[in-house]
């Protein structure tokens, strides 16, 4: 029997305002608790909410962005419960009418190829303070800086049927909201947090009985707990029991969701319009302005790397990742242009310049970044450092060997100007051998050296060519140009 | 002397500026007042004796410029629902009972700047919820003109200071009559404003969408006055209104032989039914008469569904003041119990000890009406009546200019009477809670007494934003009759 697993994702992106979306205190992440609390965060009585035009701008900007409808007319309400993190006793919220409806993000599932994940819609809300249970002796301690932090909840239509597709969702959903401005994305700081619905059903049935995880604050957990979650829920079901539905919180130390609490124990939320807020009212033409500031977007992006430069789909995805990367690979290719003194675009030279950027950043950079865990805002190397590299190897001046070994030294040392890359090779000694007497002497040496490899060459074994090459460069100590040294070798044994 | 507190705000600004009198003179003469009738009326629930002084002074020396501020150096109250930085702000609960508000409303700034000067907070019904003042934590207000009987409420204390000739002016806050009803019940003016007029920043709230700062004076023209530095608009209220400044005694000051020739008068048929009082209902004709002979027409009109106010009132406020009360938990502020044993257990105790029964009464039937269920059946239904109830007063306007009524059924009640009651007490407020509804403005003006001799109110309502003209058409009645004079026995001199 074939399980089908059914995961809608909910996501809270933090927006990037400088201060709150009902009062003017300060967003900033990491002060002493308490100091960005104004009274309308703390509320005090008689405080007033006012909405942040800034955080609407952004809703917009996201809406614009996944193809979503912008609603004309949207209405914040009250959510009511109690909590000591929770000020007013309700957070203000969008429940029957959201600032974003419909929209989508398109992924490459490794199952089912190029797919869109349609996203049922994204309000606007307010975040709450933080309980702090740790620090004091039986007590809690209330940090009520975050209070009033704006969010946009994000939330996908069950569209999604791995734990990779969730994650593959959640990337990319993370790389757009940066990629248009609209949240800076660090999940450390809890800017970025994703919820799981999960279900599971056999192939062909009705949704099965849903569990939301909490607390998925890495896309490695929430692969790791989604696994979880999939396989407790099968196990229950063919062990005969029943998938109770319920909020789960993921624990990462032992690698396992436990219940939080069950929908009998759910609140009754008592929402209803906040009357302090009159409905959000977006004209066409405050779209229309937002529309007019938007970057070009990753898809379009991604589309015109595969047209203009014809780069391969999953080069142009890696590219597209996030605005850095993007950014990262453009300055390359701007680079490389003006380095080989070409004044104006070309194909011809879009491909080239593209695909050797391409080459360069997943073979080198992106391998660099992974084994220095680093994010592409924090690579040292800069595009033009790059760009400069790949010039040296392209006009012969050192080799690809010696090009990837210099990448490694100006990384180790944090370097990012462009004419420091020649000094380096000077100093270095890298630059190749392309003197086709110098060369010759060495390949004569090599050939009397090694009489018994010459006659197995002669005999006709590819091998012991491949061999004497190796000798040949050896010998360079890796300076000589490899094609040469192969063409003169051939013409003095042929 | 006696002009010293019997004096009208304009009477005794004019008086100010022409250095007849000082603020100071004046404000010790109303301290004294506050001070000695506080044992008999309970009116004041913080009498700040120093800062009235220090404030008093400063008004003197504004005064001896050229050009002082127009309400310079007159003593007013203010309602305790009103927050008002470093004094004591207490909503009349315990739950707010030692707190001290670090800010100022946007009306007692608006006063402030006027150059008023606060003598203190006068006491109400817990949290604006009531109408009788008998739902305070300090103990109820006493009718001046009889300490037997309530002032009305919830602004029970800033009515009975006013007519008691106490300050000659204080703010209070109109949900569904707090202002009117108590207005009516002391023999005194009280006006609500369009809702908007006013902002509610510093307002505790009770139902936001129908609370409603505004004031009591003695004259249709000291309410203007009040008005004119209380009204603009505030970005720190979504729903205060972006409009120009006006000067809302521009209309008065007619003197035609019949200032309010070709107005037109509607008299809903509902206002006039059975349950109002025969000496009510006298009042009012006879006051009617009397704007018959200022020029005016009465037209008969209907608001059939008037008669669905209070329903629906006790459905949309209760809903919004528990949420609006949530905020109350004993966490960051207000009261907190002593002893208990968790999160959920201090929550209880606190709000257990803090609110008194009206209070819980309105948080239960507000959590019970906006639950899972029952949303549709009551919230959503009593908005869809309230738009009807709405729709009712823009028919009538086509009809009419103003529409004129007893603002309260009958006169006041003796304290006790109705508190085992709650319906009852909620029907004090039949004819006020439309204008709360649909956000008109509305007065209450003195029109007479009933055999006992206690005071009759008549309300006068009028379309959005008209308030210049309701002022006037209340202010011409003022200049041929003497009810709003008329100060109870014991403090009239």
């Amino acid at each position: 029997m074939t399980w089908e697993v059914v995961i809608g994702l909910e996501t809270h992106a933090q927006l990037s305002t400088v201060s709150k979306i009902f009062s003017g205190a300060s967003t900033a992440f990491g002060a002493a608790p308490n100091t960005q609390a104004s009274a309308v965060d703390i509320a005090l009585p008689g405080v007033l909410p006012v909405l942040n035009r800034g955080a609407v701008e952004r809703a917009i900007r996201f809406g614009l962005a996944v193809g979503g409808t912008i609603s004309p007319r949207s209405i914040f309400a009250r959510k009511n419960y109690f909590y000591p993190d929770l000020p007013k006793g309700y957070q203000i919220s969008q429940y029957e009418i959201p600032v974003v409806v419909g929209g989508g993000v398109a992924i490459v599932s490794p199952t089912r190829g190029e797919f869109f994940v349609e996203l049922t819609r994204a309000h606007l809300e307010e975040d709450a303070g933080k309980s702090l249970h740790e620090d004091f002796q039986g007590m809690s301690g209330i940090d009520l800086n975050r209070a009033g932090t704006p969010l946009l909840e994000i939330v996908t239509e069950p569209v999604l049927r791995s734990a990779e597709e969730a994650v593959m969702y959640a990337k990319a959903l993370h790389g757009l909201v940066r990629w248009i401005g609209i949240c800076d994305g660090n999940m450390q700081e809890g800017s970025f947090r994703c919820d799981a619905n999960v279900s599971v059903r056999r192939e062909g049935e009705a949704l099965g009985t849903r569990c939301e995880i909490k607390n998925l604050n890495s896309f490695r957990f929430m692969q790791e707990a989604i696994e979880f979650e999939v396989r407790r829920q099968i196990d229950l079901i063919e062990d005969g029991g029943r998938v109770v539905q319920e909020t789960r919180l993921y624990d990462p130390d032992k690698h396992e969701t436990r219940s939080m609490r069950s929908k009998e124990d759910a609140q009754d939320y008592r929402y209803f319009p906040d009357p302090d807020l009159p409905p959000l009212t977006i004209a066409p033409a405050w779209v229309a302005q937002v529309k007019a500031s938007m970057p070009e977007l990753p898809a379009a992006m991604k589309a015109r790397l595969t047209t203009e430069y014809e780069l391969s789909s999953a080069d142009a995805s890696l590219l597209t990742t996030d605005r850095e990367t993007a950014d990262y690979f453009e300055s390359v290719v701007e680079e490389l242009y003006r380095l080989f003194e070409q004044p104006t675009r070309s194909p011809s030279h879009n491909l080239a310049f593209a695909k050797g950027a391409a080459n360069w950043m997943s073979g080198e950079i992106f391998s660099a970044m992974n084994r220095d865990d680093i994010a592409m805002k924090n690579v040292p190397l800069s595009g033009k450092v790059l760009a400069k590299v790949m010039l040296r190897c392209g006009d012969n001046t050192i080799s690809l060997a010696s090009g990837r070994t210099l990448i490694r030294d100006l990384w180790a040392a944090g370097q990012s100007i462009p004419d420091e890359v020649d000094q380096l090779i000077e100093a270095r000694g890298l630059r190749q051998i392309s003197d086709a007497g110098a060369i010759g002497t060495i390949v004569d040496d090599v050939i009397a050296a090694n009489p018994a490899i010459v006659a197995e060459v002669r005999a006709g074994k590819e091998k012991a060519f491949n061999a004497l090459v190796g000798k040949v460069m050896a010998a360079s100590k890796g300076k000589a140009n490899p094609a040469q040294v192969n063409a003169i070798l051939k013409s003095k044994l042929g | 002397m006696s002009e010293l507190f019997s004096g009208t705000v304009a009477g005794l600004s004019a008086a100010l500026r022409a250095r007849k009198l000082s603020s100071v003179e004046l404000t010790e003469t109303l301290l004294r007042r506050v001070e000695n009738a506080q044992a008999a009326l309970n009116a004041f629930v913080t009498i700040d004796r120093e800062g009235a002084l220090a404030q008093a002074r400063a008004a003197d020396a504004l005064l001896a410029t050229a050009n002082p501020p127009p309400l310079a150096g007159v003593p007013i109250a203010h309602k305790d629902v009103m927050m008002t930085a470093g004094l004591r702000t207490t909503c009349s609960s315990k739950m707010l009972a030692n707190f001290v508000a670090p800010y100022d409303a946007h009306v007692v700034t608006g006063l402030k700047n006027a150059g008023t000067v606060l003598l203190g907070k006068t006491n109400m019904d817990e949290f604006a919820m009531g109408s009788s003042n008998e739902t305070s934590h300090f103990g109820p207000v006493r009718n001046p003109w009889n300490l037997d009987y309530v002032p009305g409420g919830s602004s029970g204390g800033s009515a009975a200071s006013v007519a008691a000739r106490l300050c000659p002016a204080a703010s209070g806050t109109d949900t569904g009559g707090s202002i009117r009803q108590p207005a009516s019940l002391t023999g005194i003016c009280g006006l609500k404003p369009t809702y908007g007029t006013c902002s509610r920043y510093g307002l505790i709230a009770f139902a936001s969408s129908l609370d409603t700062p505004g004031m009591f004076a003695r004259t249709a023209e000291d309410c203007g006055l009040l008005l004119n530095a209380m009204a603009g608009h505030d970005p720190r209220d979504s729903t205060s209104l972006d409009r120009p400044r006006e000067d809302y005694t521009r209309d008065l000051g007619s003197t035609e032989r019949q200032p309010l020739a070709g107005l037109r008068i509607g008299l809903p048929r509902e206002y006039f039914g059975a349950g109002v009082d025969p000496d009510v209902a006298a009042a009012i004709e006879a006051a009617l008469a009397e704007y018959r002979k200022l020029g005016a027409i009465t037209v008969d009109i209907g608001l059939p569904n008037v008669k669905l106010s209070v329903p629906v009132y006790y459905v949309i406020a209760p809903a919004e003041a528990s949420s609006n009360l949530s905020r109350f938990d004993g966490v960051r502020y207000g009261h907190r119990a002593a002893k208990y044993t968790d999160l959920l257990d201090m929550y209880k105790k606190s709000r257990a000890e803090g609110f008194g029964a009206e209070v819980k009464r309105r948080i239960l039937t507000g959590t019970y009406v906006l639950s899972h269920g029952y949303y549709d059946a009551y919230y959503l239904k009593a908005q869809q009546v309230r738009r009807l109830i709405a729709d009712d007063f823009t028919r009538a306007y086509q009809q009419c200019d103003m529409i004129m009524g007893p603002t309260a059924p009958a006169p006041a009640f003796k304290i006790g009477d109705k508190t085992d009651d709650p319906v009852q007490m909620y029907l004090n407020d039949i004819f006020t809670i439309a204008a709360n509804l649909t956000g008109a403005p509305a007065i209450s003006i003195p029109v007479g007494f009933d055999r006992r001799g206690l005071p009759i109110g008549m309300q006068v309502q009028s379309n959005y934003f008209t308030e210049a003209r309701l002022l006037n058409v209340a202010h011409q009645f003022q200049q041929t009759t003497d009810w709003h004079a008329r100060a109870p026995t014991g403090y009239a001199s």
